[in-house]
């Protein structure tokens, strides 16, 4: 039911599917429509055009009826196109299941017979193919079901190799499955979705592929015809009379072209990843849609991020990621933002220049001022120039975040130049120099390496090289050293608080770590749910934590050196932020919640020193 | 990258063993006596004897493949019996007509459908994006063979602007102009299907692409958007892009058989279709083998091309 | 009382397919060869970085590798993974990713019953009693058994995995990462609710992990491992506290540590030697301060350093 509703909100999907119904309707109802027989032939009458008496569309050149023709045509290419279309997808896809699910040896010998086939154009095939069996209609389906099983058997074993490998079916082997029932009951159900959007979306070219071969004479043998002998008997006297051309030419554009529109449908329909709408291409910047008016520049900090809202907007639901988020850092200065995941502290890191994903991302609301200027409502240009040179950020998976097909000299020289007129060559110079800041090893080899030629670490001081290219003022770093080795770890974080000191930087640093927090940052700021609940200096919050998620958070992190023990747990679950209680997010989870805490807005109580978003918080701040 | 080169010319010939095993095993599912079922019904009885006796179809099957092949190592197709000529001398003739049409429909494909798939991601849901992705659409649902004949009924018999057909006027032609007039309907109709499979996808790749991680990392940078898009996403989008162009000049290639018929264009796919109608099956077996092979060096090409884009594959 | 696991060098090495002729070169060493016991109702935490071995190493205990060498015996009997039911009623596994290791298209009801069906051969009835005794145990409400997975949180699918391999009612449990997915707040959770089902149903674990302070605080004894071996052995309070192999140091120094100052240990280089073409003698000699010449000509040998404390080094600290 979902399906289909999901289906007809395309409206071009919808239109298929009418238009296919409609030539499928009538092909179903020849047995009870008054039609001439579509084989007696009646050369008195040849060449009769369109809207004739007794003759709707006229006759062909042995004086058939063309109404009846192309209506029993019609019925038989739809027929064929369906059959090759079910023997190709159902054989390919048995192949291409026991291909990927096994594996090794078994996968090599299916694959190369596959490739063997896949090396000819599927015509010539084809052709191969009717001319030993001879031309016929069934021979011609034969032909065209085999040249397409290559096709499925690809796209299915790709599927199921990247299934294969997921962790529930080593979990079902573990509860004593064997491969037959894994294969019915584990794999098809998830390939199943594949495999009929694989057939949906080439029904239409087996249509057309049997179409071709009649036309050639190789398919459907006088004076049965099917819509592409129609075409081709009619091609003789295509000059003279048209009509008897362009009546089948049309019905099998119809065909095709709704069962496309149908099949494109359907993909959508049942592609989860289209589905959520997330192959929206990114705009070049966030888009921002300020509902509530600006607020007043009050000075602080290098960077000041004022009053903060950004949002999804994913169908009809709205996730408040960013909910009123107020942070300012100062020249020279770490400031640490720290929550779980969902607490909307990479979103917060992302608006800053404006590249949260939009769509869906929407900044609804607040200001970002670097040095006084609200780079939310600078234009396209100057916010594009600031990148890099005045704000740069480090990002967490450097294997994702770096351009898999550039060296990564290139791409360091590429930061440089985007903003700098330097040769080539200085910009090289400039690269090599910025490798050994960073403390790479042989840095004039190294610029020459592709990203998966480095291990993780280095990658990630390519990263650090890069935002620190332009000498900038602010660096945005986004856990970092998240995906990273604790050894390589430790590495990175001092190479960080050494830059920051040498060179004055300002660092606001998002983790979810506390202990990498208590080693780099001043200043920290908690967030839960999207807002901030606890900010202050360091000492202060590792010390005396005010808010009682960060006082119990903290309680869960086990420390090394305490030996085996019982952990703290918070009972309950984060919230997700499309749903969010009224009042504090965290009261759910928290045995100190009064009702209080359940209703209305609770501010963030205090100033830039210390501040708590709480009513019963664990320590009076001053 | 001349070891990529070599290897991959290496693993091309157990492919290219594997083409010969299968259409001969198709020419030998062809029922009855294969030297009546060659030669038609009213062959003579020394035609049939001395067919029987050229291709040693008195031997076991493992022993004839062998004769065939090695025969045609030695650039012995065998002979074709309706034309009366050698069947490679007839193959090179046409081939050199298809690859004309082919390799032009090949490149009006590759360049225009990258270009409107590239233009429809950059402005997704824009106008020049819905009016591409309509044209597209059309295009890849219109049979080629209808097309070209529509387009014969337009441009050669009602506007007058080109030739009904054929390669060269048969009076008075034979240079390039005269080509080039005979051959842009059949390559404009040969190309607006892979046109259109071409920049679905690569609209689709670029689309992916737009999404990564290292796009974000670009923009971070303060890469203009114009070099984000034109530079390091259409970049990462060629690595998907570039096997459908191979895969796609297979189909261009296919549809070209249509093409030929239609415009009577003197290529290799009308000579197998006339073939297979008058049972030549030596012309037909040849035919095959020979542009099939020829396709295996082309996706070598293809990718070759591919490892110079994308350093991670092993050179 | 026998050893609930024993490993007796086992090894495991990937063939790398070979050149131009298909020829077999030497393969990549995932695991070296490798033993160490588990006592009845111990936990054992596994440790080490990326491209260790550690997963390889919980892959084949569990079956879905085969060791290129060495055997494992579960109380006193040679493993055969020949009998899948009977080898799913000794050892399950509950994996990193808790989402990824249900299958989306089916109901956590079908998830339950698939080893109960399987292994046990049960009844709808009584089936249906045993997972609910199950589910009580891992607290899961009952109504979630006819949800599909992508209802569930990480911490809600982690249980769920834990609530299948109970039902396995194994002996053993190897446990790959089972909270590295999970945030800060629900990880206490599931640690916790496995220590409690340990005592409950007498089990075993095995407990990888790349986390240190984790690993620690729910162990009884450590391997640390380092490139496919074991470096050192000991009791969990002594081998993060009191480090005899410089690598084990290493790994404790680069913990963050709230409180100490950041200083990047010493060390002279951070990469892993290329498994494709390993130097002889120690693996960790080219990160090592202590490195000497012998540490680069001979694989140094797992020998005893402390009480119950072992440490594969030349120059133990």
């Amino acid at each position: 039911m979902r399906f289909l509703s999901l289906l007809f909100r395309n409206r071009l999907a919808a239109m298929g599917a009418v238009v296919l119904s409609l030539i499928v309707l009538l092909v179903l109802l020849i047995p009870v429509l008054p039609l001439q027989d579509p084989d007696v032939t009646n050369t008195a009458d040849r060449f009769l055009p369109p809207l004739s008496e007794g003759h709707l569309l006229g006759t062909d050149h042995l004086g058939r009826d063309l109404l009846a023709r192309l209506l029993y045509g019609t019925r038989l290419s739809l027929a064929v196109g369906l059959f090759a279309a079910l023997i190709a997808g159902t054989i390919g896809s048995a192949v291409g299941i026991v291909a990927g699910y096994f594996g090794g040896r078994i996968d090599n010998v299916i694959m190369r017979g596959i490739d063997m086939l896949m090396a000819f154009p599927y015509i010539l095939l084809a052709l191969a193919i009717v001319a030993a069996l001879g031309p016929g209609l069934l021979n011609a389906l034969i032909a065209v079901a085999a040249v397409n099983i290559p096709f499925f058997a690809r796209n299915i074993r790709g599927i199921t190799v990247g299934l294969a490998g997921r962790e529930f079916i080593d979990a079902a082997r573990l509860s004593g499955m064997g491969h037959g029932r894994i294969i019915l009951t584990e794999l098809l159900p998830n390939v199943l979705s594949t495999i009929v959007i694989a057939m949906s979306t080439t029904v239409g070219w087996m249509i057309l592929e049997t179409a071709g071969l009649s036309f050639l004479g190789l398919g459907s043998q006088p004076p049965q015809a099917d819509l592409g002998s129609m075409l081709g008997e009619a091609r003789s006297s295509m000059i003279t009379n048209p009509h008897t051309s362009i009546v089948p030419g049309i019905m099998i554009f119809l065909i095709v072209m709704s069962i496309n529109l149908l099949g494109d449908g359907v993909r959508d329909a049942l592609d989860p990843r289209l589905r959520s709408g997330a192959l929206a291409r990114p705009q070049a910047r966030t888009m921002v849609r300020r509902k509530a008016p600006l607020p007043a520049d009050d000075g602080k900090g290098l960077l000041n991020i004022q009053r903060l809202e950004t949002q999804f907007h994913v169908g009809k639901r709205v996730y408040r990621a960013v909910n009123d988020v107020s942070l300012h850092v100062n020249a020279g200065e770490c400031l640490g933002v720290i929550g779980e995941s969902g607490s909307g502290k990479s979103v917060t890191a992302l608006s800053v220049m404006g590249l949260v994903a939009s769509p869906p991302g929407v900044i609804t609301g607040g200001a970002v001022r670097y040095e006084g200027e609200d780079l939310l409502a600078a234009p396209y240009e100057s916010l594009r120039k600031k990148r890099g040179e005045k704000v740069a950020y480090i990002f967490q998976d450097p294997l994702s975040t770096l351009h898999p097909l550039y060296r990564v000299g290139d791409q360091l020289a590429e930061a440089i130049q985007v903003h700098h007129r330097v040769s080539d060559a200085e910009a090289r110079a400039k690269a090599i120099e910025l490798f050994r800041s960073v403390r790479i090893p042989n840095p004039e080899s190294r610029i020459r390496n592709y990203p998966h030629e480095m291990s993780g670490g280095m990658r990630q001081r390519v990263g650090i090289a890069m935002a620190l290219a332009n000498d900038p003022d602010v660096i945005i770093a986004d856990e970092p050293t998240t995906a990273l080795d604790v050894t390589v770890q430790a590495q990175i974080l001092s190479l960080l608080d050494d830059l920051r000191r040498e060179r004055g930087l300002a660092i606001v640093f998002i983790t979810h770590d506390f202990g990498v927090v208590a080693q780099l940052c001043d200043r920290v700021a908690v967030m839960y749910g999207g807002r901030i609940v606890e900010q202050g200096t360091t000492t202060d919050i590792l010390d005396r934590p005010a808010h009682p998620y960060t006082k119990r958070l903290m309680a869960c992190v086990p420390e090394l050196g305490g030996g085996k023990r019982e952990l703290a747990a918070i009972p309950g679950l984060p919230p997700i932020v499309s749903d969010l209680p009224p009042g504090c997010a965290f009261a759910p989870r928290c045995h100190k919640a009064t009702p209080a805490c359940r209703e209305g807005e609770i501010a963030l109580d205090g100033g830039d020193a210390r501040a708590v978003r709480c009513i019963h918080p664990e320590e009076e701040i001053a | 990258m001349g070891s990529y080169i070599l290897k991959r010319l290496i693993s091309a010939v157990p492919v290219l063993i594997g083409i010969t095993v299968i259409v001969f095993l198709i020419m030998a599912m062809i029922p009855g006596d294969p030297a009546t079922a060659i030669l038609g019904s009213y062959a003579t009885p020394d035609n049939v004897a001395k067919l029987n006796r050229d291709l040693g179809l008195d031997k076991p099957l493992v022993a004839r493949y062998f004769i065939w092949l090695g025969n045609m190592l030695t650039g012995d197709f065998g002979r074709s019996f309706s034309l009366n000529r050698p069947v490679l001398d007839e193959i090179l003739e046409r081939f050199n007509a298809t690859l004309i049409l082919a390799g032009t429909s090949f490149v009006i494909c590759s360049v225009l459908g990258v270009l409107a798939g590239v233009v429809s991601a950059a402005r997704q849901y824009g106008l020049a994006d819905k009016a591409i992705t309509f044209v597209v659409l059309i295009g890849i649902s219109i049979p080629s063979f209808f097309l070209g004949m529509m387009m014969i009924l337009l441009f050669a018999v009602n506007l007058k602007w080109l030739p009904v057909s054929g390669m060269y006027a048969i009076y008075g032609g034979g240079d390039l102009p005269d080509l080039l007039s005979h051959l842009i309907m059949p390559a404009a109709a040969l190309s607006v299907v892979a046109t259109g499979v071409i920049a679905r996808l690569a609209r689709s790749a670029m689309l992916e692409v737009l999404r990564q991680d290292y796009i974000r990392t670009a923009r971070a940078k303060g890469v203009g958007e114009g070099r984000v898009v034109y530079g390091h996403a259409l970049r990462a989008a060629m690595v998907s892009i570039i096997p459908v162009l191979g895969i796609q000049a297979g189909f261009v290639l296919s549809g070209s058989v249509f093409i030929e018929i239609v415009f009577q264009w003197p290529g290799v796919g009308r000579m197998l279709v006339d073939a297979i109608l008058k049972r030549d099956i030596l012309l037909v077996q040849g035919g095959v083998v020979f542009v099939a092979a020829c396709y295996v060096f082309f996706n070598i090409c293809v990718d070759v091309a591919q490892s110079l884009l994308d350093p991670r594959i092993k050179t | 009382m026998s050893a609930a696991l024993k490993v007796t060098d086992l090894a495991k090495t990937f063939p790398i397919s070979g050149g131009l002729l298909g020829r077999q070169k030497a393969g990549v060493r995932a695991v070296r060869p490798m033993s160490f016991e588990v006592a009845q109702g111990e936990t054992l935490g596994i440790v080490g970085e990326s491209g260790c071995g550690k997963s390889t190493l919980a892959r084949m205990l569990v079956g879905l590798l085969d060791p290129t060498e060495g055997r494992i015996e579960i109380e006193g009997k040679a493993l055969d993974n020949a009998d899948a039911a009977a080898f799913g009623r000794l050892i399950q596994y509950i994996f990193q990713d808790p989402v990824s290791s249900l299958n989306p298209r089916k109901t956590i009801r079908q998830i339950m019953e698939a080893p109960l069906k399987r292994l046990y051969g049960m009844k709808r009835a009584e089936r249906d009693t045993r997972i609910a005794e199950i589910f009580d145990s891992v607290n899961l409400r009952e109504e979630f058994l006819d949800r599909y997975p992508h209802e569930f949180s990480g911490g809600q699918a982690q249980r769920i995995g834990i609530a299948r391999a109970l039902a396995a009612s194994p002996r053993i449990i190897i446990l790959d990462e089972p909270v590295s997915a999970l945030d800060v707040s629900v990880q206490a959770q599931v640690l916790n609710l496995m220590r409690d089902l340990k005592a409950a149903f007498g089990l075993t674990y095995l407990f990888i992990s790349h986390d240190l302070a984790v690993v620690e605080a729910v162990s009884d004894r450590i391997v640390v491992l380092y490139f496919g071996a074991v470096v050192e052995i000991g009791r969990a309070q002594e081998v993060f506290a009191n480090p005899r192999h410089p690598y084990t140091k290493l790994l404790a120094d680069s913990a963050p540590v709230v409180g100490r100052p950041l200083t990047a240990p010493e060390q002279t280089s951070s990469e892993l030697p290329d498994p494709l073409n390993p130097p002889p003698g120690c693996a960790f000699a080219t990160r090592c301060p202590r490195a000497t010449d012998i540490c680069r000509q001979s694989d140094p040998q797992l020998e005893q350093v402390g009480d119950d404390q072992y440490a594969a080094c030349f120059h133990p600290l």
